[in-house]
């Protein structure tokens, strides 16, 4: 069903989906800095062509969320739970790629022999409004990981910005629900060719291809190769790769405890610090950036594909533009591959 | 011409063995942007780049490669953090060769990109002006407009202690008296103070980068690490986020350089500098001590004095 929705009944239009869920979209905490966030005003919803900085996954596994409080009552131990989704969600305004990358973590959180309950039950209660991006940026590689700046799936409605309206596609049975939304209009055969150019422009933006297919075969054959030796060099082992990344999933649980009572608290972790793989012995098998970024590689490139058939990786860009000392993971993915296609922007200052 | 000159000396140190590797600043593959670059053969060298871009403290992999000869390219304030780290005892003075280069002080890549509209897929640098061009547009703007802060109010732009100083010494005359976010934030109420600093640490996401590109953040076990004693929780309640940033501030009292890489790292763009800058003003006014400038000269915190000030104890 093709539809749309003119820019002026955007905000009475996410009032009215604040009345029956909660929203989350992203907002702006400072100067092109921006979160999904709950959104409590309508005005708060900032929708631009750039990714936000950290990226959706936060909404379904949080940086940090309490999994349980416990507390001690004279001898007796009480666990308590902490509190299910109460309201049905809605995500309004992640790009493809971000969706995607739900998709692939999905495939760990809900798996065949595990399932997270925190994640499913945000999961089941979301309805996700994607965001067509008109613009990629020049980082951006989502064509190289089979995706592409329009990719539907994963969304159950999909918005696309034609300026003074957004085109509205309602794509599953969550998103179905929507048909008879009275901010939504039919839209006209003008609207559909605009959206066929947008796409097109896009499409040639990202046109260029970085060597993803066989990788995974790539790196069967590297794990002692000397390639490690220098690719890590300029790695200082922040942590703003993996936890910008929307595919990387590792935490780290913790108790915070504040005798007789405390929570069971699950936070985010990164292979990228030495903690993550030190042992209580005080071994530690990933001793340097070397083993660390290696682990990383290999982990969105070899050993994820290996399990899940996919690379865990969405070509979003955001570890190549927020890393302070300016690693390109798209250079070390080329530097695997023996068609080494040259940089891809030519003069600097 | 400098950036020739870099290369020349990178060339001659790693052909006569007087170093292991060189660390520089090299392109790499976006606009606005340098990367690090480590070299080990005289050919290597031709890599090396210098311009206003060249934002990394370099010094930060001294810790990095402890166990070589390095040669490493500093501006000003990475000559001091070298100084400050010698002072520690983190390396033989004989181990790093510093090859100084005095700064024209440093452009800010996101202060460019909020100047225009649409993506920057090229910048050239020409002389006091920046050369931008996307798809549909380009631009020249200022340079001076668009500097880091901590660069604006830096008073020791040529490297002092350099093995060799590539060009001649700049004139190390302040653009701002005040670093601008200091002044600003002692214009504030202690409550508004309060309220900035709140704001600002909110936004952390704990990717430590801020600690990481910091040549004088070297501890084997960082505070926020341990898990005996446990000093901090590991998520993002806003008290641990505020505790870290406190802590990470006062740890460098007496030891900063002001080279403002903490600020430069955080994706976040939390401000950094208007706390690490303050304390720097404050050791200068109080003590008379600016950290790495004179490599024995004790710094305020490892010593005492029976004169010191002491108004505060009541």
């Amino acid at each position: 069903m093709k539809l749309k929705l003119d820019k002026k009944d955007f905000k009475p239009f996410l009032q009215s989906l604040m009345d029956e869920y909660d929203l989350f979209a992203p907002v702006e905490l400072a100067e092109g800095v921006s979160v999904f966030k709950m959104i409590d005003q309508p005005g708060e919803v900032h929708l631009t062509e750039l990714l936000p900085q950290k990226p959706a996954k936060e909404f379904f596994f949080p940086q940090s969320e309490i999994m349980f409080r416990y507390e001690k009552i004279g001898k007796q131990k009480q666990m308590i739970s902490e509190e299910e989704v109460k309201r049905e969600r809605i995500l309004l305004g992640a790009k493809p790629c971000d969706i995607e990358a739900i998709s692939i973590i999905e495939k760990v959180f809900v798996g065949e022999e595990y399932t997270d309950v925190y994640f499913l039950e945000k999961r089941k209660k979301t309805t996700i409004i994607g965001l067509g991006c008109n613009h990629p940026l020049s980082t951006c590689f989502c064509s190289s990981t089979g995706g592409d700046p329009f990719l539907r799936a994963g969304s159950d409605l999909f918005f696309i910005d034609l300026d003074e309206a957004y085109f509205v596609e309602l794509l599953t049975e969550k998103g179905m629900a929507f048909h008879k939304n009275k901010f939504f209009k039919e839209a006209d055969s003008k609207d559909l060719t605009l959206v066929k150019e947008l796409e097109e422009k896009a499409f040639e933006k990202i046109g260029y291809s970085i060597p993803v297919d066989g990788i995974e075969k790539r790196l069967d054959l590297m794990a002692e190769s000397s390639f490690w030796d220098r690719v890590h060099e300029k790695c200082i082992g922040c942590r703003i790769c993996t936890y910008l990344c929307p595919t990387c999933h590792c935490f780290d649980i913790v108790d915070e405890d504040e005798h007789p009572r405390g929570k069971r608290v699950r936070n985010w972790d990164s292979c990228l610090s030495p903690l993550y793989s030190l042992e209580t012995s005080g071994h530690n098998p990933r001793p340097t950036c070397r083993e660390r970024t290696r682990q990383r590689l290999m982990h969105k490139f070899n050993y994820f594909p290996k399990n899940f058939n996919q690379v865990a990786c969405v070509g979003c860009g955001r570890c190549i533009l927020y890393c302070p000392v300016h690693f390109d993971i798209r250079q070390a993915i080329i530097a695997t591959s023996p068609k080494r296609p040259r940089r891809f922007v030519g003069k600097r200052i | 011409m400098i950036q020739q000159k870099i290369i020349e000396k990178a060339k001659e140190l790693l052909l006569k063995k007087e170093v292991d590797l060189v660390i520089g600043f090299s392109e790499w593959t976006l606009p606005l942007r340098t990367t690090p670059i480590f070299i080990r053969t005289p050919e290597g060298a031709d890599s090396l780049i210098w311009n206003s871009l060249c934002e990394n403290n370099l010094a930060t992999y001294l810790h990095k490669f402890s166990r070589f000869k390095v040669g490493i390219v500093v501006k000003g304030c990475d000559a001091r953090s070298v100084t400050a780290l010698s002072f520690e005892k983190r390396f033989k003075p004989d181990q790093v060769f510093l090859i100084g280069v005095p700064c024209q002080r440093m452009v800010d890549r996101r202060k460019v990109k909020r100047a225009v509209k649409g993506e920057i897929l090229r910048a050239t640098e020409q002389g006091d002006q920046i050369m931008v061009q996307g798809n549909n547009f380009e631009t020249v703007l200022k340079r001076n407009d668009f500097l880091y802060p901590s660069c604006q109010v830096c008073t020791h732009r040529t490297p002092v202690q350099a093995n060799i100083l590539i060009g001649d010494p700049v004139e190390e005359v302040p653009l701002v008296e005040i670093h601008p976010d200091v002044k600003e934030f002692e214009k504030k109420s202690p409550s508004d103070r309060w309220r900035f600093f709140e704001k600002e640490s909110s936004r952390c996401i704990r990717c430590y980068a801020c600690r990481e590109v910091c040549p004088m953040c070297y501890c084997p076990e960082c505070f926020v690490d341990s898990s005996s004693p446990k000093w901090i929780e590991r998520g993002l309640s806003p008290e641990d986020l505020q505790f870290y940033h406190i802590v990470r501030a006062y740890h460098q009292t007496g030891r900063c350089s002001g080279c403002g890489a903490c600020e430069r790292a955080c994706p976040m763009e939390i401000r950094l500098t208007y706390l690490t800058q303050k304390l720097n003003q404050d050791v200068k006014e109080l003590f008379g001590f600016e950290s790495g400038i004179d490599g024995d000269a004790l710094p305020p915190l490892s010593t005492y004095n029976i004169e010191d000030r002491q108004e505060f104890i009541k």
